[in-house]
């Protein structure tokens, strides 16, 4: 009784069975999980992104739109690099910028592994058949731009020491006195520490502070920054899903305040 | 305190086989190759199963349990429902020989495309000398009992039989990182890895990582940080830069 299938466990000489898997466990709701809430906060931040309001009420602003670069941007809301772009600029400043947290995400190896397997189906699961007959992975254009991850990494950098920026300054008031705490700055900071942990927990990083090496004993700090980053590294999923939610959160809640739906609740 | 576990076992050759409906006896304790042991012993004498050690550690007795590859000396009978059906098929990415018993000699044709470990010329052995800190990254990979799971897994060559030319799998991979981490090769592997081994192919979704019995981080510790360095030497103008104008080889 040869084997009738010619692609995939079916290839001649294998174990001829009929079934694409024979899994018996829920091996999907993982993946439905990640294309439910992945694509919720891509059609949230697509949104957000084009609505070009509600992303700024004294001293909060969205992270979808800080640093906000262009001319014009609502009256206060740019950060300490002003607002180089002009005034040419004239449909959202969010667009500007969210490449760059965009290309983090999507570069990321952790990303990466959910969706493939929970968009692209290669595989959809371990050791369940993808439906896809040819297969190069990353090594041709444009996977292999994948490859970019770090540069993304360094510019996210950036972006968080902005954003630490952004919650520090959360400690004024709607008058622009320090010395004053609020639920947004609670938001905002959590915001930022996700984000930090997101980073610093990165595979490029861990490669970058010392990962490249082979003789650690020869780099003792670089070797004792490896360790803490492999350390952070083991949970970089985690962080990557809480930044996640901790972002479209973040920007809910100052959409909330500068709509006028809630008031931002100040302790002191 | 023993009941009748469902079983369900291929039986067949390269020329074809079925999935046969047996009832075998499970007694407390025992795991999925005690079960096919007496399946063989009570009613099916000619079932060929490969096994050695029933410790896990010699990886001969890998196969897929109810879809998933497995150890079936250290998959319990107590991890499933006892009126659960329980399926047991050869690995389905290497040529089946006989019933649960696979071909793997893809997987040693990988072994040998790999370099071997190229010491410094002036050191002979014995003389090698190494910071434990320098060496423990490889170490880890050193625990690999070659099942051949994480091969078997791998949608690359398990779902496109024409990868597997090129791709040499997550067990040869994590043999050339652990080489380029060990601090006396002399080889440089990077570029090997990429264009002769298949690192690109690897879209690193973990699954050689999930089925590992000795729980090695092959994703994370090998695959990734493979990946990096060849990012290094191939595709991050900044590095070479740095490296052209320090004359750094490599650190």
């Amino acid at each position: 009784m040869a084997t009738s299938l010619e692609h995939g466990t079916g290839a001649p000489a294998r174990a001829s069975i009929k079934e694409k898997h024979l899994r018996t466990d829920r091996w999907w709701i993982q993946p439905l999980i990640s294309v439910v809430v992945l694509v919720s906060f891509i059609i949230y931040a697509t949104w957000r992104a084009f609505e070009n309001a509600y992303y700024y009420t004294e001293p909060l602003i969205s992270p979808f739109y800080s640093p906000c670069l262009a001319q014009s941007c609502v009256d206060g809301s740019s950060s300490i690099l002003g607002q180089p772009i002009g005034a040419w600029w004239t449909i959202s400043p969010a667009l500007l910028i969210l490449i760059f947290p965009l290309g983090f995400r999507m570069t990321c190896y952790y990303y990466r592994k959910t969706y493939y397997r929970s968009f692209w189906m290669s595989p959809p699961g371990c050791a369940v058949s993808e439906p896809h007959k040819s297969y190069s992975g990353e090594t041709k254009f444009p996977l292999i731009g994948q490859n970019i991850h770090r540069y993304f990494f360094f510019a996210g950098l950036v972006f968080n020491v902005l954003l630490t920026i952004d919650a520090i300054l959360a400690f004024k008031n709607a008058d622009g006195q320090w010395g004053h705490m609020s639920v947004g700055t609670l938001v905002l900071l959590a915001n930022a520490t996700f984000l930090w942990m997101y980073s610093l927990s990165c595979h490029s990083c861990r490669h970058a502070v010392g990962g490249r090496l082979k003789h650690f004993s020869k780099h003792p700090f670089r070797y004792k920054m490896w360790t803490g980053v492999s350390r952070l590294n083991a949970h970089h999923a985690k962080f990557a899903w809480v930044s996640l939610f901790g972002v479209a959160l973040a920007d809910l809640y100052v959409r909330s305040v500068a709509s006028g739906a809630i008031t931002n609740l100040y302790f002191f | 305190m023993g009941y009748l576990a469902k079983l369900r076992v291929w039986r067949g050759d390269k020329s074809g086989g079925q999935l046969v409906d047996h009832s075998v006896e499970v007694s407390e304790g025992e795991v999925v190759l005690d079960i096919i042991h007496r399946l063989q012993a009570t009613q099916a004498p000619d079932l060929a199963v490969r096994w050695n050690c029933k410790a896990g550690k010699c990886g001969s007795c890998a196969a897929e349990i109810n879809g998933r590859p497995r150890l079936m000396c250290m998959t319990r009978m107590n991890t499933f429902a006892e009126d659960e059906e329980i399926t047991v098929t050869p690995m389905r990415t290497f040529p089946v020989i006989k019933d649960l018993v696979t071909d793997v000699s893809f997987n040693y044709e990988k072994a040998r495309e790999v370099p071997a470990f190229d010491p410094p010329k002036d050191l002979a052995p014995g003389e090698y000398r190494m910071a434990q800190v320098d060496v423990q990254r490889s170490q880890e990979f050193r625990k690999c009992i070659e099942c051949f799971m994480c091969q078997n897994v791998c949608h690359v060559i398990r779902d496109h039989e024409d990868n597997k030319e090129a791709f040499s799998g997550p067990r040869f991979l994590m043999r050339i990182a652990e080489l380029d981490m060990h601090p006396l090769d002399q080889t440089d592997r990077k570029n090997m890895a990429q264009e002769e081994h298949g690192l690109g192919m690897c879209n690193i979704t973990k699954c050689c990582t999930e089925v590992c019995p000795e729980h090695i981080k092959i994703t994370d510790n090998a695959i990734i940080p493979m990946k990096e360095r060849v990012v290094d030497n191939k595709y991050d103008p900044l590095v070479w830069l740095g490296r052209t104008i320090t004359r750094r080889k490599s650190d």
